[in-house]
C-alpha cells in the first residue's frame, strides 16, 4: 500500500527517530511510504491557544498537501485528532465551507499509527523484538479524541521479549496539554508528578506512548529527577527487530540526560 | 410571509459586575498555585474525587443503554434551548394557573431585589434554604443579610461552608475540601447549641447538624430553593437531593420562593424520565437519589400556601446567542466533569473564582460574565477530554474551551493597538510554518543552538514554567526532513 507520512512538526524537528521508525516499520511490512515535502504543522498549537486565524493558513496548507493521498499515517494521536476533529471546525469558523468539506475528507483518510496497523493493514504482530520491561501511557487524544482503544496494547503484547506492565491510573492526563504546560505550569507539574509516581511504581525501564509530545513531557520530568526510566515512542518499539537493530534507543533524549546509547535492538 | 421589520436591540446583557459570585479576584494560575501548596486540600480532594469516580463508574456500568440515555438527554436539552422563550411562557402560564406567582429577573441584582422584597412582605427575618447554585451565583445570602434577613443553609455540606465562613468548592459537594476533623472544628466553633463533647465520626457530625437544623425547620416560615427541572407543560418544579433537608424546606414553610436559571426548563413530564436516570448516577453515584420532590403551584391545605418562582437570566441569553458555547446551558449540575478533571482534582474549586468550578465552570462562567472578565478560565484545562466522556448530557466541553480561547484572542486583538508578545509569536510561527523553506531554516537554527552550550535549564519566562520541573529535549543532529532528503525519495510538492 502507498502510505503518505504526516510526520508532525514535533517529530520532524525534535524526535525524528519516532518518524524514521514509522517509515522503517511500514517498509518492513512491505508498504511504500511517501513524504509530501510541503507539509509543516497541523496548527493544533495555534487552535488550542486561541489563534484560529493563524491556524487557518496551516489547515489550508495541510489539506492542500495531503489531498492527493488515499491513506495518511501519523505517529501521533494528538495530531491525528486535530486533523480529524479540529480542521473542519477552524475552516467553518472562518466561513470557508469548501475547505471544511475537504478537511473532513482528508481527516477521514488520516490514521494514527496503531489504527493504521490494526484496522487498515490488519496486523497486530509486526515481527518486533524489544527485550525490555515497558509500561504504556495512553495519551488523552489517542484515547479519547481518536479512540485507539486497546490497539497499541495488542501491538505491544505481540512484541517478542517485551514485558508489558500495566500503568496504574493510566487514563489520567500527564499534564502536558500544549501551551497548558507553560500557562498553567504549576498544575501541569502536579499532574506530571502523579504520572511519574505511577510510571515508577510499575518498575518499568521504558514508558511508551503514541505521542512524542506527551513523552517529551513525561520524559522531561523523569530525566530531571534522574529516575533511570526513559520514554520511547511506540513506533520505535515496533520498528525494533532481533536482526535489524533499527531503533535508535535513547528515544526521547533530554539535555540533562547524558546517558549513552542504550538498546540498539541488536544481539550482543 | 411578509418580511418583518426588525429593530436590533443589541446583544443580550451579561451578568453584571459587583454582585454575585461569578468572578474571581485573581487569574486561575495564581489561585491554583496557592491551592496546589495546600497538602490537606490535595489529600481531601484526591480521596473524595477518587471515591465518587469509582462509585459513579460502577452504577453507570449497570445501565446497558447509558450511551442512548446520554444522547436522549443531550437531544432534549438542545430542543428545549431551541424554543426557550416559548417554553418559559408556557411554564409561566402553567405555574400561574396552579396558584403560583412568576417573576422575571434580568440579572443577579434584580433577582436579589425580588427575593428580598418577597421575604420582607412576609414580615419574617429568617429563611431556610435548600442548596441552590442559582442563589449562590447571584449572592443572595449577602443580599438577604444586608436586608436584615438571616439565611440558614440546610444542606449539610452547605451548612459546613456557611458556618465556616467559607466558599463552596464543588457544585454537588460544596465542602469537598474539608475532612471530618476540620468539620468538627467548624461545628464546635460556629454551630449554635452544639455539644462541646462532639466527636469527629461522620454519624456524630451528621447528628449534630440534624439536631440544629430540625429546630430551625420547625420555627421558620419562609424557604428559598433552586430547581433541578421545571416542566413547562404542567408548571411542575423538581428538586432532587439526598438528605431530606430539601423535602423539609419545600413542604414545611408557609412561603416558598424558588430561584431558577431559565435553562432549567424542559418541555414535558416525560422528559424527566431521562434526566432522573442520568443525574443521580452521574453525580452522587446512586441508582436513584433518596429524595425527589415535585410541586405544582399551590395545593390548598397542603404545603406552602404561597409560592413564587423567580426566573433568572443573568447572562444566560448571551450564552444562548453563541452557537458553540450554548451547549453549556445543557448542564444539569451533576458535577461528573469536576470529579474526573485532573486539574480540578488538584486545585479544588476555589481556584476558579466562580461558584461554578471545574470544566463546566471554565466554559460557563466566562460566557455569563463575558470572556474578558474570566479570561484565564478557558485555559485552565489540558484539553484531556475526560469531562466530555463523563458528561451525562454530552456537552463537548473541550471544544467550547477551544472556542472561548479563540474569542479571548479575538477580543484582545480588537482592544489592543500593539499585539501581545504571545500573539506576535504565534503569528510569526504560523508565517514560518506556512513557508516550508523558512520552516526548514528555523529547524536548522534550532539544531545549531545545540552548539550554544548546555541547554534544557533556565529558559526565560514564559517558558521557565517548563524548565522549572522538566528537562528539555536536545535537538537531534538531523531532522527527519533532512534524513528523508538524503534517502532521495521525497514527494515534491509546492
Amino acid at each position: 500500500m502507498r502510505i503518505a507520512l504526516f510526520v508532525t512538526c514535533l517529530a520532524d524537528t525534535l524526535f525524528p527517530e519516532a518518524a524514521k521508525a514509522t517509515v522503517r516499520l511500514l517498509e518492513r511490512l512491505g508498504h511504500e511510504v511517501v513524504f509530501p515535502a510541503g507539509q509543516t504543522c497541523c496548527g493544533q498549537m495555534h487552535v488550542n491557544t486561541g489563534y484560529q486565524a493563524e491556524a487557518l493558513k496551516l489547515v489550508r496548507r495541510h489539506v492542500r498537501v495531503f489531498d492527493p493521498y488515499d491513506v495518511i499515517v501519523t505517529p501521533s494521536g494528538s495530531c491525528a485528532g486535530s486533523v480529524r476533529h479540529q480542521h473542519a471546525t477552524v475552516a467553518r469558523r472562518a466561513g470557508d465551507e469548501r475547505l471544511a468539506e475537504e478537511a473532513g475528507q482528508v481527516g477521514r483518510r488520516t490514521y494514527e499509527l496503531s489504527e493504521l496497523l490494526v484496522d487498515v493493514l490488519g496486523v497486530t504482530d509486526v515481527g518486533a523484538y524489544y527485550p525490555h520491561r515497558v509500561t504504556y501511557h495512553p495519551t488523552c487524544h489517542s484515547l479519547r479524541m481518536v479512540g485507539v482503544g486497546d490497539r497499541p496494547l495488542r501491538l505491544l503484547r505481540a512484541v517478542r521479549g517485551l514485558e508489558l506492565v500495566e500503568l496504574p491510573e493510566a487514563g489520567q492526563c500527564c499534564g502536558f496539554g500544549g501551551t497548558f504546560a507553560v500557562k498553567n505550569a504549576d498544575v501541569s507539574t502536579a499532574m506530571l508528578a502523579d504520572k511519574m509516581r505511577h510510571v515508577l511504581a510499575t518498575g518499568a525501564e521504558v514508558c511508551t506512548a503514541g505521542d512524542a509530545s506527551c513523552l517529551m513531557h513525561i520524559g522531561g520530568g523523569l530525566s530531571r529527577l534522574r529516575t533511570g526510566v526513559r520514554t520511547v515512542h511506540l513506533a520505535e518499539i515496533l520498528a525494533s527487530t532481533e536482526t535489524g537493530g533499527t531503533a535508535a534507543a535513547p528515544g526521547i533524549t533530554t539535555a540533562g540526560n547524558s546517558s549513552g546509547p542504550a538498546h540498539t535492538g541488536e544481539k550482543p | 410571509m411578509t418580511a418583518a421589520r426588525r429593530t436590533f436591540l443589541g446583544m443580550p446583557a451579561l451578568a453584571p459586575r459587583g454582585v454575585g459570585h461569578l468572578r474571581g479576584e485573581e487569574p486561575f494560575p495564581a489561585a491554583a498555585r496557592r491551592a496546589l501548596a495546600d497538602t490537606q486540600l490535595r489529600r481531601n480532594l484526591g480521596h473524595a474525587t477518587a471515591t465518587i469516580r469509582a462509585k459513579s463508574g460502577a452504577v453507570i456500568g449497570e445501565v446497558p443503554d447509558w450511551q442512548e440515555l446520554r444522547a436522549a438527554g443531550s437531544a432534549v436539552k438542545a430542543a428545549a434551548m431551541a424554543r426557550l422563550p416559548e417554553l418559559l411562557e408556557q411554564l409561566e402560564a402553567a405555574v400561574t394557573a396552579a396558584g403560583g406567582t412568576v417573576h422575571w429577573a434580568a440579572d443577579a441584582a434584580e433577582a436579589n431585589r425580588i427575593v428580598t422584597g418577597l421575604v420582607r412582605a412576609t414580615g419574617q427575618d429568617r429563611v431556610i434554604k435548600v442548596k441552590s447554585m442559582a442563589t449562590q451565583e447571584i449572592g443572595l445570602n449577602e443580599a438577604l443579610e444586608e436586608a436584615g434577613i438571616t439565611p440558614v443553609e440546610t444542606d449539610l455540606a452547605e451548612l459546613i461552608v456557611q458556618l465556616g465562613d467559607d466558599r463552596p468548592s464543588h457544585i454537588l459537594v460544596p465542602a469537598i475540601h474539608r475532612n471530618r476533623a476540620e468539620i468538627r472544628e467548624i461545628f464546635l466553633r460556629a454551630m449554635p447549641g452544639v455539644d462541646p463533647a462532639l466527636r469527629g465520626e461522620p454519624a456524630a457530625l451528621a447528628g449534630a447538624a440534624r439536631a440544629y437544623l430540625r429546630r430551625t425547620f420547625l420555627e421558620t416560615k419562609v424557604a428559598i430553593s433552586g430547581a433541578n427541572f421545571a416542566v413547562a407543560e404542567t408548571g411542575t418544579l423538581a428538586v432532587v437531593e439526598s438528605e431530606g433537608n430539601g423535602r423539609m424546606c419545600l413542604t414545611l414553610p408557609e412561603t416558598l420562593i424558588t430561584v431558577m436559571g431559565i435553562e432549567k426548563v424542559i418541555p414535558s413530564w416525560q422528559d424527566l424520565e431521562v434526566f432522573l436516570q442520568l443525574l443521580p448516577r452521574a453525580s452522587t453515584g446512586e441508582r436513584m437519589n433518596p429524595y425527589t420532590s415535585m410541586w405544582t403551584g399551590v395545593t390548598p391545605g397542603d404545603g406552602p400556601q404561597s409560592f413564587h418562582l423567580v426566573l433568572l437570566d443573568n447572562g444566560r441569553t448571551a450564552v444562548l446567542a453563541d452557537e458553540i458555547g450554548r451547549q453549556a446551558l445543557h448542564c444539569i449540575r451533576c458535577s461528573a466533569c469536576l470529579n474526573v478533571c485532573p486539574v480540578y482534582e488538584r486545585t479544588g474549586g476555589h481556584a476558579y473564582g466562580s461558584v461554578y468550578p471545574g470544566p463546566i465552570g471554565a466554559v460557563l462562567s466566562p460566557q455569563l460574565t463575558g470572556v474578558e472578565d474570566n479570561a484565564s478560565l478557558p485555559y485552565a484545562s489540558s484539553l484531556c477530554g475526560a469531562c466530555f466522556d463523563a458528561c451525562p448530557v454530552k456537552i463537548d466541553i473541550p471544544s467550547i474551551l477551544v472556542h472561548l480561547r479563540a474569542r479571548h484572542v479575538e477580543e484582545q486583538r480588537e482592544r489592543r493597538k500593539v499585539p501581545t508578545a504571545e500573539a506576535a509569536t504565534m503569528a510569526a510561527a504560523a508565517y514560518v510554518m506556512d513557508h516550508p523553506g523558512l520552516y526548514a531554516a528555523a529547524q536548522r537554527a534550532a539544531r545549531l543552538s545545540r552548539l550554544a552550550g548546555r541547554r534544557g535549564r533556565g529558559l526565560p519566562p514564559p517558558l521557565s514554567g517548563w524548565t522549572a520541573a522538566r528537562d528539555l529535549p536536545e535537538p537531534p543532529p538531523q531532522t527527519f526532513r533532512d534524513w528523508w532528503e538524503k534517502r532521495g525519495s521525497t514527494d515534491e510538492q509546492p
